[in-house]
């Protein structure tokens, strides 16, 4: 166990260690889905819940019955079970009790279930053997991150719709290219603050 | 050996509690039980809840026109929802303009029936079917334009009002990967009710490439219909002053095949465009109409005549033979059936002529 802060957790994996811009994690809903600002912070606001809350329960059961069984090996296929029902549990329940959360987050929870931020949230948290609220701190912080991350890129690509660009580098191909700059413009923050 | 038990067992039983956790969850928390979907006011319909109001209205065989088949990806599956059904998705929202919204529109594909609704929906949409039909010819009208004809199954019939249009479902093939629907108008009268004719012009898109060049005659094409508000008006005793260019002949002979079968007394004009007299077809049809109908006159025109084809007829677009021959618009109505530049210039002609534009009835495509 590692002596730091959960706050310290949070806004390192909100700057400095940003999972789109550190680790190119969860690119491919981060790609498809941020031509817009509105929808981008949508998906953003699902990711987060999704991901904090799986993070806990995810912890839960590594820690209470995965590592007693000895069976940590099996993290891998338990933690995406249990995401994947999760979030369909998340879906109807929100669906049917929470009617406008599910008008703007829950189109999106489908889309969630495969985006592998929220896996190597869980796995990173083993990995690194953060306590639960670090956890916590670390998969809130995250999520926030991604959100920032793809709200920057919709306001990026809006800015940009009309303009004419080079045939190949239309839809994913300029928006690698700015993901990479803004991922330099991130490495600004490194120092700030340190985590692992 | 244990660690092979342990591991499969403690898979299986936590798979198992979560399938167990989820099925109950389905059939609590999203068991939205029956519903009612009250259509136009008049129509009561007892549903199962929790589908898209698209499939939940295809399960009631009522066919709301959809080229994407419920993805969102193609904005025709519009429908007024004036209760239930809750606020627009995000998903809806690049397919409706500011007025739509207003006016309670939403894409049925999206919005999920999950308590009473009430809907409306254009009444001819309930005589809307699919057909499963049979290609039983396919022939060369023009080095462009191929006529289609569809035989329905056996003991299958077709309602629909002339000038109106149905969908082919164009399955994927070496080159498109993706399923569409494409719209084309009948040709034939509504007398028949066994098969449809279509007049297809080649394109090279997705849908004429496809008819062109990969149906065979006995193959099965998925259709459904009919659409449109495109048909003959027969309230009044108008002249009938008629346009089309290319395929757009279909709806037109519709028409004119619906006045022949009912011996309808109207005068009517047809003013058909090409480019040289190759392109003409159907030739023989017209001028049997023009003896068998009560006033009814062809006038082919043609805009790229050379010498040697010794034409002897209009030349120039239809527009023109439009100012020459119609006088004014008084006590008469025109069909338009043709591209969007077409309809725009002869509409404009004729409105110089002095028609409103109640008595102007046009189909773009």
């Amino acid at each position: 166990m590692i002596e730091i802060s959960p706050w310290v957790i949070f806004f390192a994996s909100i700057f400095t260690n940003n999972m789109i811009f550190s680790n190119f994690l969860g690119m491919c809903s981060f790609i498809s889905v941020s031509n817009e600002i509105p929808t981008s912070l949508g998906l953003g606001q699902a990711v987060t819940f999704v991901l904090t809350f799986t993070t806990m329960l995810n912890y839960l059961i590594y820690h209470y019955i995965l590592v007693p069984l000895g069976l940590e090996y099996l993290r891998f296929i338990i933690f995406i079970i249990t995401i994947a029902a999760f979030v369909q549990l998340i879906e109807m329940l929100v669906e049917r009790y929470f009617t406008n959360l599910y008008y703007t987050l829950g189109i999106f929870l489908p889309l969630i279930t495969v985006n592998c931020v929220i896996l190597a949230v869980s796995l990173f948290m083993v990995i690194r053997n953060y306590t639960f609220l670090q956890s916590v701190g670390f998969a809130i912080g995250s999520g926030i991150g991604w959100t920032l991350a793809i709200a920057a890129m919709a306001g990026a690509k809006q800015r940009i719709k009309n303009n004419k660009l080079p045939k190949g580098l239309e839809g994913a191909g300029i928006t690698l290219i700015i993901t990479g700059l803004m991922a330099l413009a991130f490495v600004g923050f490194s120092g700030i603050v340190q985590i692992q | 050996m244990t660690t092979i038990i342990i591991t499969t067992t403690m898979v299986t039983v936590f798979t198992g509690i979560l399938a167990l956790l989820l099925t109950i969850a389905n059939n609590t928390i999203a068991n939205y039980g029956e519903v009612e979907v009250v259509i136009n006011d008049d129509k009561e319909y007892l549903v199962q809840g929790g589908n898209s109001l698209l499939s939940t209205l295809v399960d009631q065989k009522i066919f709301i026109p959809s080229a994407c088949g419920g993805r969102g990806t193609c904005g025709y599956c519009k429908v007024k929802v004036l209760e239930g059904g809750g606020p627009v998705l995000p998903t809806e929202l690049p397919w409706l303009t500011e007025d739509e919204i207003r006016n309670h529109m939403r894409l049925s594909c999206q919005c999920k029936v999950k308590e009473k609704m009430k809907i409306e929906i254009p009444e001819e949409l309930f005589n809307v079917r699919e057909y499963e039909a049979t290609v039983e010819l396919l022939e060369d009208m023009t080095p462009e334009i191929k006529k289609l004809r569809l035989r329905l199954k056996e003991g299958e019939e077709i309602d629909f009002k002339p000038g109106q249009y149905i969908q082919v479902k164009i399955p994927t093939y070496d080159g498109n990967d993706e399923e569409v629907y494409r719209a084309y108008s009948i040709g034939n009268p509504p007398s028949v009710k066994n098969y449809i004719d279509l007049y297809i012009g080649y394109t090279g898109g997705i849908a004429t490439t496809y008819i062109h060049k990969f149906l065979k005659i006995g193959d099965t094409v998925h259709i459904n219909g009919p659409y449109g508000d495109f048909y003959y008006h027969d309230q009044s005793d108008r002249e009938m002053i008629m346009v089309a260019v290319g395929s757009g002949i279909a709806p037109i002979l519709s028409i004119l095949g619906y006045m022949k079968d009912n011996n309808i007394r109207r005068k009517a004009t047809f003013y058909f465009g090409a480019k040289t007299p190759q392109d003409l077809f159907e030739l023989d049809l017209i001028r049997g109409l023009e003896k068998e109908l009560y006033d009814f006159k062809f006038i082919p025109t043609l805009s790229r005549v050379k010498e040697e084809h010794n034409w002897t007829g209009e030349r120039g677009r239809v527009n023109i033979a439009l100012e020459k021959y119609v006088e004014n618009g008084v006590n008469k109505e025109a069909y338009l059936c043709g591209s969007p530049g077409m309809i725009d210039s002869v509409v404009e002609v004729l409105t110089k002529k002095g028609f409103t534009e109640d008595t102007i009835f046009y189909d773009k495509f």
